[in-house]
């Protein structure tokens, strides 16, 4: 790990120490420079593993550090462009964290990604990817395609297989050259192109919904209902996902924020005009 | 998280009021993180007066209130009148207790009225029959910590049976709105001296 993220941040010819006399001054000073990759590592014989002993809540429910789990997002390519929905709750084992997370980053004013997996580590890695795909623009004078962007953060992750990095993100943008594109990248390196996706511990309740209803030539309208839909229903039957519905459309100009919607107004809307959730009673009359 | 107490999921609230008890409970059942149930009641009645809560694994909730039943019942039948809440929390207790080396993965909460002063009552169980007596409020379930916190800074002694009923209600769906496994509705009892009151409260269902 050291000499990989020595060789990441420095040139080739100071490869096999750490840190330089001046630069150790530096951190001691406690003048880290922003977006470093020089992360500091826990001095153990194999840092990833006590990490993961540490953080892990799933094999050690009784970690001492809990990091921010449990969503539910989701994407999907159609005629009108990309739809982005997610919902907004942060789990710390069983205690809600947080009903009011943005779990879509936007990374520039036409690229979007979603978070999932541990908070911390989407947000930081989109917020470095927002600062490639600037550089890329000022070198090269043009925009960064989205499969550009999407590898550029897949080598990235890549680069930390088997550190704990815990993250499953989607990359949308509409671009000229390719049109919409949707890209899901996970922290085990995966890279995977396609039209729709849902990722997180409500993942299947989305998907449940969206396969069933989706069609590429859906109206911007009819997407933008069906990825609202797709979250509610996970948020009803997941219970690491709620709170509010943050939806996102993605055309060739730029993405468009459509709301970041209370599920709970929402879902008895949904029960109570269209009549779906017959599972859940609305029946308040007293009883004695 | 792969605790017996925590894997379905439920909270429970009991609230001493002025010559008035209440209970309440969520509707949930999980399975971890899937919900599957939002109608599974945790509150049963064994006499006019007498309420129990049972959070826990939903197995031996379902269980263990049935094998309540059956006491109850040869209970009512042997002494020819209804159980007091006392009696029945010292029946509870015994109960658990058998189970000493392998308990029932349940926290009792009981509610009630003295059917002779009409004085409240109220109690809470660990799972082997350690009874706490408690002059204002009692919790059990995965939502704890934010029903004593709910409860801390609601409850206020002598509350009539409207100010009870609001106080517990808010206490609950506050409380389980933080929980991600209790919630998806809740049914709240107001026990006066000759009257019984059950509320089904609207919750967030997410």
């Amino acid at each position: 790990m050291d000499t990989l993220v020595a060789r990441y941040s420095r040139p080739t010819y100071t490869q096999n120490e750490l840190f330089t006399a001046q630069e150790q001054e530096e951190f001691a000073a406690g003048s880290t420079p922003n977006l470093s990759l020089k992360f500091a590592m826990p001095p153990v014989a194999q840092p990833s593993a006590w990490l993961r002993a540490a953080t892990d809540d799933r094999s050690n429910p009784h970690c001492p550090i809990k990091i921010a789990h449990g969503t539910t997002t989701l994407a999907f390519r159609f005629q009108g462009g990309i739809i982005v929905a997610t919902d907004s709750r942060a789990t710390a084992g069983n205690w809600i964290a947080s009903q009011t997370v943005k779990k879509v980053i936007e990374i520039n004013s036409d690229l979007l990604g979603t978070m999932a997996g541990g908070a911390a580590d989407c947000q930081y890695w989109l917020a470095w990817l927002g600062m490639q795909c600037r550089l890329h623009e000022l070198r090269h004078k043009r925009r960064i395609s989205v499969a550009a962007a999407s590898k550029i953060l897949a080598n990235l992750v890549y680069q930390y297989k088997g550190k704990g990095l815990s993250m499953g993100t989607m990359c949308a943008g509409v671009t000229k050259e390719e049109g919409p594109a949707l890209y899901y990248i996970d922290s085990d390196g995966t890279r995977l192109a396609g039209n729709l996706f849902c990722v997180g511990s409500g993942q299947t309740f989305a998907y449940g919904v969206l396969d069933a209803e989706y069609r590429y030539d859906l109206t911007v309208e009819e997407a933008l209902e069906l990825g609202s839909r797709s979250i509610l229903a996970a948020t009803h039957r997941d219970a690491y996902s709620g709170g509010f519905i943050n939806l996102y459309h993605v055309k060739e100009s730029g993405w468009e924020k459509h709301g970041f919607t209370d599920t709970n107004p929402v879902f008895w809307k949904t029960k109570l005009e269209k009549g779906e959730f017959s599972n859940v009673t609305s029946d308040f009359s007293e009883e004695v | 998280m792969s605790s017996p107490f925590s894997i379905n999921g439920g909270a429970c609230v009991a609230m001493v009021g002025k010559d008035c008890v209440a209970i309440a409970c969520d509707l949930r059942l999980g399975l971890q993180a899937l919900t599957v149930s939002n109608n599974f009641p945790k509150i049963f009645q064994y006499g006019d007066n007498v309420f129990l809560g049972l959070t826990g694994l939903a197995t031996d909730v379902a269980t263990v209130s049935d094998l309540f039943r059956y006491k109850v019942n040869m209970y009512r039948l042997r002494e020819e009148r209804q159980i007091a809440p006392r009696t029945f929390s010292n029946l509870v207790s015994s109960s658990l207790y058998e189970r000493r080396f392998g308990p029932w993965f349940v926290s009792p909460v009981v509610a009630g009225l003295d059917p002779k002063t009409g004085q409240p009552f109220i109690c809470g169980f660990d799972s082997i029959g350690c009874i706490d007596f408690a002059k204002d409020f009692i919790v059990s379930g995965t939502a704890t910590e934010q029903l004593f916190g709910m409860c801390e800074s609601l409850w206020e002694p002598d509350l009539g049976p409207d100010q009870l009923f609001e106080t517990i209600s808010q206490s609950l769906l506050n409380a389980v709105d933080r929980d991600a496994l209790s919630g998806w509705g809740a049914h709240v009892y107001i026990i006066e001296k000759d009257k019984v009151t059950k509320r089904l409260l609207k919750g967030r269902q997410d």
